[in-house]
C-alpha cells in the first residue's frame, strides 16, 4: 500500500495487519521534520508533489521491495502540505521473514524514494523566508 | 502540434504558472521545447541543474522527439523524504 496524505501520519496504522504468520520481522522507518538545515533554523516544511507520478513511483518501489529485497509486505505513506518541526513526513513499514530482509527492504525504499519520487520540500525559516530544497 | 506543458515546485514558481499549451513543430525535442519555455519565462534561464522531463508521464531524455506526445512535465531535482 502506498499513499500521499495531507493529515498527520499515525505509524501504528501502517503496522496493523502488515505482518503475516510467516513473517518474523517488521521494520518501521519514520522521517521527521528537523529544526535546522545547513546552519539555518527551520520552523516547518511544505511538501509539494506530482500526485500521479509520485504514486506510480511509490508503487514501483513497493513492487521492487517485495520482488528483489525480501519484503513480504510494505506500506509507504508520505505527507503533503505544510508540516511543523517534529511531524512525521514519511513512514515506511516493512514485514519480512527475517530482520535482515526487513531492514534491507526498508533502506531500499527510503533511499529510492529520496532519489526518484517527484516530491519537493520547501523550508520555512524563523525570519519568515522560505527556500526550495532541490536534490536529496 | 500543441503540447500541454506542466511545471512543478520551484519551476512553477519561476515560470509563474503550473501549466500552459505550447505549439511545437514536428521535429521538436524536449530540449527545443525547453529553449522555447526559457524564452517565454526568463526566470527559467540559468538553472543550476537540468530539469527532469516526463513525456506523458514517462521519464524521458532531453534529445527525445515530441512526436505524438501530448504532455511534457518539467520537474526540479526531487527532495522528498
Amino acid at each position: 500500500m502506498v499513499a500521499l496524505v495531507d493529515e498527520p501520519i499515525a505509524p501504528e496504522r501502517l503496522l496493523a495487519d502488515l505482518a503475516a504468520e510467516s513473517d518474523g520481522a517488521v521494520a518501521l522507518f519514520l522521517g521527521t521534520v528537523r529544526d535546522r538545515n545547513a546552519g539555518r533554523r527551520v520552523i516547518g516544511l511544505s511538501y509539494h508533489v506530482w500526485p500521479e507520478m509520485a504514486l506510480a513511483e511509490l508503487r514501483k518501489i513497493e513492487l521492487e521491495a517485495c520482488a528483489s529485497h525480501g519484503a513480504s509486505a510494505i506500506r509507504i505513506v508520505h505527507r503533503t502540505g505544510d508540516l511543523v518541526v517534529g511531524e512525521i513526513s514519511v513512514a515506511i513499514a516493512v514485514a519480512a521473514p527475517h530482520r535482515a530482509q526487513a531492514f534491507e527492504a526498508c533502506r531500499f525504499a527510503i533511499e529510492t524514494l529520496k532519489r526518484g519520487v517527484p516530491i519537493w520540500k520547501k523550508e520555512r525559516y524563523e525570519d519568515g523566508s522560505a527556500a526550495w530544497i532541490e536534490g536529496a | 502540434m500543441d503540447v500541454h506543458v506542466l511545471f512543478f515546485a520551484s519551476l512553477a514558481e519561476r515560470a509563474g504558472l503550473r501549466s500552459e499549451v505550447v505549439a511545437v513543430d514536428a521535429a521538436a525535442t524536449v530540449e527545443t521545447l525547453w529553449r522555447e519555455l526559457e524564452s517565454r519565462h526568463p526566470a527559467l534561464v540559468g538553472l543550476p541543474y537540468r530539469p527532469l522531463a516526463a513525456c506523458d508521464q514517462v521519464w524521458t531524455a532531453w534529445d527525445a522527439t515530441l512526436a505524438r506526445v501530448r504532455e511534457v512535465a518539467f520537474v526540479p531535482p526531487v527532495s522528498g523524504g
